[in-house]
């Protein structure tokens, strides 16, 4: 904008606003009605929707699936979809970083006098791209777990390990099921291929770039054992998850 | 100044007394025609609350802001997209209540932190509604901010001269977010506590900045019993002072720049000439 949009602006304005109406009563009235909407819904969802509180935090397990509140979800989701490693630091922080600076600077480089919505083609067809690009991801991390969770059907009696696995970030590198980047080998039937035995050396010895986890078997060899007994369980033809439940639970009883 | 100011409205004005009030006072007056000690009473007690505005305003000199900012002309073709705004505000009044009860009982200590907040959901009085209140007053108000921020956006009122506001906003949404991630710990389940972790590590893994502000979060290289202390302090104290701040700001330059009109109006030049004149 020059000077002289500048000053047609301010006239025009000044103008349009001799013809309004006075803040109090009019403007007063339709904020209090809103904030009442407000505190209704507010209230509304509080009492339907509640306030739960999960199970207490734990930091010795390292089993439980992250979820951030749903604003984030987009955040979270943006991992997700960003595969190659290398990228990853720019799903967490570069696209974001990017994307609020340009938010913020708006002002300073969108400098057209126009500002009906209709003639700023560029700026709303951002805009409705960023709309719908973040509601795109928020509703695919609403669906999906996060990021760290591998979506496959498996036996209870390895659940935890594959809690665990979810965890240690073996998906960084390694596609099980539809979960995972394809930098290493798919382990999605990693059990016909290597038994018990070759995956605990594949840990404990591995190629790189893949890092050892001897640390891991060290200091808590029963999530390390949990760890092993799923991968070692990816098979082509998996037991399904509800027949061996009753077998579980009988064996749990006999103890 | 009283060119700033604008007039008040008709039925603001002080009434002129009535014929029939003049008359009444003269009759209980004592006869030598001063005003009688009933008298005195009964204009003081009807005049006290003008009396106190008067006191106030003498000393302040507030009133000439006051019907500034409530006088003031909104533009023609203000809707109801313009509550959006004050609605927002109205969502972090909210939160900042229903914060300070659950702040009676809250206690930001790592073992006591899930009792303290399991004994506000299910043994003080009416505690689950507050903390729901509390919880689901996020979402909402998150949901106004960004529906304000479109209002704003699609109307253009980022342009001059209200670019400074637009910047304002955005440190707001910001802020906002950070009252999100700070407040998602505090219950300390654990939902809350894996997803905070995974967001602190995630702030670590940006370049430069990120460790020292990992480390920062997490008040040391570990996620410890001072990192929920942390959280705390920057949650109830720190981030919504600054919001308080900002909103504050943020109003200001509301008041003195006036808000938008929308963009398809286009002022009547009928009037104009007429004005002119
Ligand atoms: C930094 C990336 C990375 C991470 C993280 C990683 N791996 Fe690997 N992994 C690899 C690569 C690359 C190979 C292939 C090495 C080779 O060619 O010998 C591999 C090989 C393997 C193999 C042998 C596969 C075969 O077909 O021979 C197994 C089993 C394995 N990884 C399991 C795991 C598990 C379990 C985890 C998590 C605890 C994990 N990996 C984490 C990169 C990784
Ligand atoms: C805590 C958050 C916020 C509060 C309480 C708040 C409050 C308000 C209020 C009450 C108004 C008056 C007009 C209206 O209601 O529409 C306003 C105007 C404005 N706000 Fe906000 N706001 C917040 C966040 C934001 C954000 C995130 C942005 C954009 C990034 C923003 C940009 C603006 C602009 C540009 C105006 C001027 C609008 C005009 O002149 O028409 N605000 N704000």
């Amino acid at each position: 904008m020059n000077a002289r949009e500048k000053e047609e602006y301010l006239r025009e304005y000044s103008i349009l606003k001799t013809q309004g109406k006075p803040f109090f009563p009019y403007a007063v009235f339709k904020d209090t009605a809103m904030a009442a909407i407000t505190l209704g819904v507010i209230i509304l969802m509080a009492v339907l929707l509640g306030a739960e509180l999960g199970p207490k935090a734990d930091p010795t397990t390292t089993t439980y699936s992250p979820r951030p509140e749903w604003y984030f979800f987009f955040l979270f989701e943006l991992l997700r979809v960003v595969k190659p490693p290398e990228l990853v630091f720019m799903a967490t922080l570069g696209i974001p970083t990017i994307w609020l600076m340009m938010l913020l600077l708006l002002p300073f480089y969108d400098l057209g006098p126009e500002r009906h919505p209709l003639k700023r083609p560029i700026a709303m067809i951002g805009a409705v791209a960023t709309v719908v690009g973040m509601a795109y991801l928020t509703i695919l991390g609403a669906v999906a777990g996060s990021p760290a969770v591998i979506e496959l059907e498996v036996a209870p009696r390895y659940e935890e390990g594959k809690l665990v696995t979810a965890s240690q970030g073996c998906l960084g590198c390694h596609k099980i099921g539809e979960s995972g980047n394809t930098l290493g080998p798919n382990l999605t039937h990693i059990g016909d291929r290597l038994g018990r035995d070759a995956i605990v050396r594949t840990l404990l010895n591995p190629t790189a770039p893949m890092p050892p986890y001897v640390d891991l078997q060290e200091e808590s060899p029963e999530q390390f054992e949990q760890l092993v007994g799923f991968v070692a369980s990816l098979k082509e033809e998996m037991p399904p998850p509800e027949e061996s439940e009753p077998a579980e639970q009988a064996s749990a009883e006999q103890k | 100044m009283s060119k700033l100011t604008p007039p008040l409205p008709k039925f603001l004005r002080p009434a002129p007394p009535r014929p029939s009030e003049k008359e009444r006072s003269s009759d209980n007056g004592e006869p030598n025609g001063k005003p009688g000690r009933a008298d005195k009473l009964r204009e003081s007690a009807g005049e006290g609350g003008a009396q106190v505005v008067g006191w106030l305003d003498e000393r302040t000199g507030a009133s000439p802001f006051l019907r500034g900012a409530l006088y003031r002309k909104v533009p023609k073709g203000t809707n109801w997209f313009y509550t959006l705004g004050s609605a927002t505000m109205f969502a972090f009044v909210s939160q900042a209540v229903t914060g300070v009860f659950l702040a009676m009982y809250y206690n930001p200590d790592a073992t006591r932190a899930y009792e303290s907040a399991s004994h506000i959901t299910n043994e003080v009085f009416l505690g689950e509604l507050v903390r729901g209140m509390h919880k689901w007053g996020s979402t909402v108000m998150i949901v106004l901010l960004f529906l304000h921020m479109a209002r704003t956006f699609v109307f253009g009122a980022y342009k001059y001269p209200r670019e400074l506001n637009w910047v304002i906003g955005v440190v707001l949404l910001v802020l906002t977010l950070a009252m999100g991630l700070t407040g998602y710990l505090l219950p300390f389940d654990q939902r809350s506590y894996w997803a905070t972790i995974v967001a602190v590590n995630l702030n670590a893994s940006a370049p430069l900045i990120g460790p020292f502000l990992a480390d920062f979060l997490r008040g040391g290289g570990e996620f410890s019993a001072t990192t929920i202390t942390r959280f705390y302090a920057l949650h109830m104290l720190l981030i919504p002072g600054l919001i308080a701040a900002l909103i504050g700001a943020h109003l200001y330059l509301v008041a003195k720049l006036g808000t938008t009109a929308p963009p398809w109006l286009r002022a009547e030049k009928k009037e104009l000439t007429k004005e002119e004149i």
